[in-house]
C-alpha cells in the first residue's frame, strides 16, 4: 500500500511574462521510503510546491527524473493522491459525491461504494454527508478533500499546505487525524508546510528548502518518538535547531561565498 | 445541519410551547391573521358590491353567454360573468388563507401580501366602475373588466386555440435553441481552435434581433411555423451559446486539477468538471434567452403566422375588439409568467448547491 519515491536531479525552469527565467527547482534529489512521512518547509518561492506538482504529475521537469517503484511519473495517477492547499471541491457536489468522486471517475463506484461510509466515518464527518461544501468550515473541508484522496487507496499521499488556511486550533485537530490515518493506511506522505511545529509533530524526516534556485538545504531525521508533544524540550530543540537553519540561510542569501 | 442537532432542538422546544405567554399581535396570533384574511377578499367583496349598487350609465351591450361547468349549462350574461370571478377570487384567497392557518411561513407570507390584495379588489372595482359603469376612460381602447371576460366567454375556444399553437411554437423554439446553445457553448468554451473561429460571428451576429432576419426565414423555409421557429432558435441559441461558453472558460484550473488526480478521463473533465461549474451562467443565459424568445415569438405571429396569440392580437385589432386584445395580453401574462416560473423552479433545483453562497 505504500511506495517508494527517487527523484533524481530534477530542474524545473519557468519563464515568466517578462521572458525572464526562474530557476524553481535545481538539481533535486530526493529519495522517499515506503511508508514514510516526509515534510518538505521552506520559505515561500523555494520551490516545493513545484516539486510536489511535479511528484503528482500536474508538471513536467526540464531534466531529471522522477519516479515511483522504479516507474517513470509521466502523468498524473490516481495512486498518488492529491490534498490541494484550500479549495478543490466540487462546489456542487454534496461531501458524499465529492468523495464518491474518484470512484467514479475510475468507473469502479458500483463495486465500492459501500467505501464511501466508511471514508466518511474515518475523517469524522458523519451527519454531514448531504451537505454542500460552502455549508461546511474550512476543517471539515479539508478532512472532505482528505477523504476523497484515500478512498484511491493511493499509495503516497501529497498534501500541499492543507492546513495553511485554518486556525491552531483546527489545524492541531486535523493533524492529529493525519496521523491517525497515516497509522491506519500505511500510505507514504508527502507535506509541503510552512509550518515548522507541524512538520516537526507530523515527520519522519524534514526536507529543508531555500529559494532562488529552489533547492534542498538540508534534511533532518526527526527521531522523537511517537506520540509527540509540541511542549516537550526535544521538540523545541529540534524547532531550534531548524528555525536557526533558516536565519542563517537568510543572513547569508548566498552561502556558496562564504568562508 | 446535523440532523441530531436538529432533533435536540426539536426536543427543547417542546415543553416552553407551552408556557409560552400570550402570543404577540403579528401573523402569528390567530386574531391577526383572520383580520388579514378578511382583508384580503374584503377588496373583492368590495368590487361586488359596488358593482350591484353603482348604476349603470353607459351604454354597454351585456350578450348572455351559455357557459358549460362540470356538465351544467349556466347560461349568464357578461356582468355575471364578471362577478362570478370576483367571487371565485374570493374563494381561492379565502381558502389559501385557511389552508395557511397551521402553517407559520405560508401564515407570514400570505399576510404580507393581504394589503397588495386588497388593493388588487379595490383596483378591479375602480376600472369596472371607470371602464363598464360610466365609460370614463377612452373607448373602445379601455373596455371594462366584463368585457375582457367577454373576449373569453365569444372566442373561447379560438383563444385556446391560439393559445397552444403559442405554446407550441415556443417550446419547438425554445427547446431547439437552448440544446443548440448549450451544445455549441461547450463547443467554443473547450475547444480554443473552435473559440477562435466561431466566438466573433457569435458576438457580432448575437447582438442582431432574431427578427431581423425575418425576410430570409419567411421566403427560406418550407412554412411560416418553421420560420417562427427558427427565428426563436437563433435569438436563444446566440445568447445561451454565448454565456456558456464564458461559464465553461472560467472554470478555475484547480477544479480540472483536482479532478485529474482523482482519475477522471478527458470526457469527465467536460461533463463533470466544466459544465456543472458553468451551470449557473446556463441559466443566466436562459432567462435572458427566454425574455427574448418571448418577443420574437409575438413578434413573428404578429408579422405572419396563421395562429397564435399575435396573430389573435392583430385579427382584434383589425376589427378595433381592443377588448380581445387586451384579453390576449392577459394570457401572455399569466402564460409567461408561469413559463418564468417553471424554469425558476427548475433553475432553484439544479442549483440548489449555490444556495447562501451568494448571500455570503
Amino acid at each position: 500500500m505504500s511506495s517508494s519515491i527517487a527523484i533524481n536531479d530534477v530542474n524545473r525552469i519557468y519563464t515568466d511574462s517578462d521572458g525572464v527565467k526562474v530557476e524553481a527547482l535545481k538539481d533535486i534529489d530526493l529519495d522517499i521510503r515506503p511508508g514514510e512521512f516526509i515534510s518538505i518547509i521552506g520559505p515561500s518561492g523555494c520551490g516545493k510546491t513545484t516539486l510536489l506538482r511535479l511528484i503528482a504529475g500536474l508538471d513536467k521537469p526540464q531534466s531529471g527524473e522522477l519516479s515511483i517503484d522504479g516507474k517513470r511519473i509521466t502523468d498524473v495517477d490516481p495512486e498518488r493522491g492529491y490534498v490541494f492547499q484550500q479549495g478543490g471541491l466540487f462546489p456542487w457536489l454534496t461531501v458524499e459525491n465529492n468523495i464518491a468522486y474518484g470512484l467514479k471517475a475510475r468507473k469502479i463506484y458500483k463495486q465500492k461504494k459501500n467505501d464511501i461510509g466508511k471514508y466518511i466515518s474515518m475523517v469524522g464527518l458523519e451527519g454531514f454527508e448531504r451537505s454542500y461544501p460552502h455549508q461546511i468550515s474550512g476543517g471539515m473541508a479539508q478532512r472532505v478533500a482528505i477523504a476523497r484522496a484515500l478512498i484511491n487507496e493511493p499509495k503516497a499521499l501529497l498534501l500541499d499546505e492543507p492546513m495553511g488556511a485554518l486556525d491552531s486550533f483546527t489545524r492541531s485537530d486535523l493533524q492529529d487525524k493525519l496521523l491517525e490515518l497515516w497509522q491506519q493506511n500505511k500510505t507514504t506522505m508527502i507535506l509541503v508546510t510552512h509550518d515548522i511545529d507541524e512538520a516537526i509533530y507530523l515527520s519522519d524526516r524534514i526536507v529543508i528548502m531555500t529559494p532562488r534556485p529552489g533547492r534542498i538545504s538540508q534534511i533532518i531525521d526527526v527521531d522523537l518518538p511517537r506520540p509527540r508533544h509540541r511542549g516537550a524540550p526535544d521538540f523545541l530543540t529540534m524547532r531550534r535547531q531548524i528555525l536557526e537553519l533558516f536565519e542563517l540561510a537568510q543572513a547569508n542569501p548566498q552561502p556558496e561565498y562564504v568562508i | 445541519m446535523d440532523t441530531a442537532i436538529i432533533k435536540h432542538l426539536a426536543v427543547t422546544e417542546q415543553p416552553e410551547a407551552d408556557v409560552r405567554p400570550a402570543v404577540k399581535w403579528g401573523y402569528k396570533h390567530n386574531g391577526y391573521f383572520l383580520l388579514k384574511i378578511l382583508l384580503t377578499v374584503s377588496g373583492f367583496a368590495a368590487a361586488i358590491i359596488l358593482n350591484l349598487t353603482v348604476p349603470q350609465k353607459a351604454d354597454v351591450v351585456f350578450k348572455e353567454y351559455i357557459l358549460t361547468l362540470f356538465g351544467l349549462n349556466i347560461s349568464l350574461d357578461i356582468n355575471d360573468a364578471y362577478i362570478f370571478l370576483l367571487g371565485v377570487l374570493i374563494l381561492i384567497y379565502g381558502l389559501s388563507g385557511v389552508l395557511a392557518w397551521r402553517n407559520k411561513d405560508k401564515r407570514k407570507r400570505y399576510s404580507k401580501r393581504a394589503a397588495f390584495r386588497f388593493a388588487l379588489g379595490l383596483a378591479l372595482a375602480f376600472w369596472d366602475i371607470g371602464g363598464t359603469k360610466f365609460q370614463f376612460f377612452a373607448q373602445p381602447f379601455f373596455p371594462g373588466p366584463a368585457q375582457i371576460i367577454e373576449a373569453y366567454l365569444a372566442d373561447g375556444e379560438y383563444i385556446v386555440q391560439n393559445t397552444l399553437y403559442s405554446l407550441r411554437l415556443y417550446a419547438a423554439g425554445f427547446s431547439s435553441g437552448v440544446i443548440l446553445g448549450v451544445g455549441t457553448g461547450i463547443l467554443i468554451g473547450w475547444f480554443p481552435k473552435v473559440y477562435y473561429w466561431v466566438f466573433p460571428v457569435l458576438k457580432i451576429t448575437g447582438v442582431v434581433p432574431a427578427v431581423a432576419w425575418m425576410p430570409f426565414a419567411l421566403t427560406l423555409l418550407p412554412n411560416s411555423f418553421t420560420a417562427a421557429v427558427f427565428l426563436i432558435v437563433i435569438c436563444a441559441w446566440f445568447q445561451i451559446a454565448f454565456l456558456t461558453a464564458q461559464g465553461i472558460q472560467s472554470t478555475p484550473k484547480q477544479s480540472y486539477e483536482a479532478a485529474r488526480v482523482l482519475g477522471s478521463s478527458q470526457l469527465g473533465l467536460i461533463f463533470h468538471v466544466a459544465i456543472p461549474h458553468a451551470m449557473p451562467d446556463i441559466f443566466t443565459g436562459i432567462s435572458t434567452a427566454n425574455a427574448m424568445a418571448f418577443t420574437t415569438l409575438v413578434m413573428s405571429e404578429m408579422l405572419g403566422q396563421p395562429g397564435g396569440l399575435g396573430y389573435y392580437i392583430n385579427q382584434s385589432k383589425v376589427w378595433s375588439a381592443y377588448y380581445k386584445v387586451l384579453a390576449a395580453i392577459v394570457i401572455m401574462a399569466v402564460l409567461f409568467s408561469l413559463i418564468n416560473h417553471i424554469i425558476g423552479l427548475i433553475q432553484n433545483r439544479t442549483l440548489r448547491w449555490q444556495k447562501g453562497v451568494l448571500k455570503e
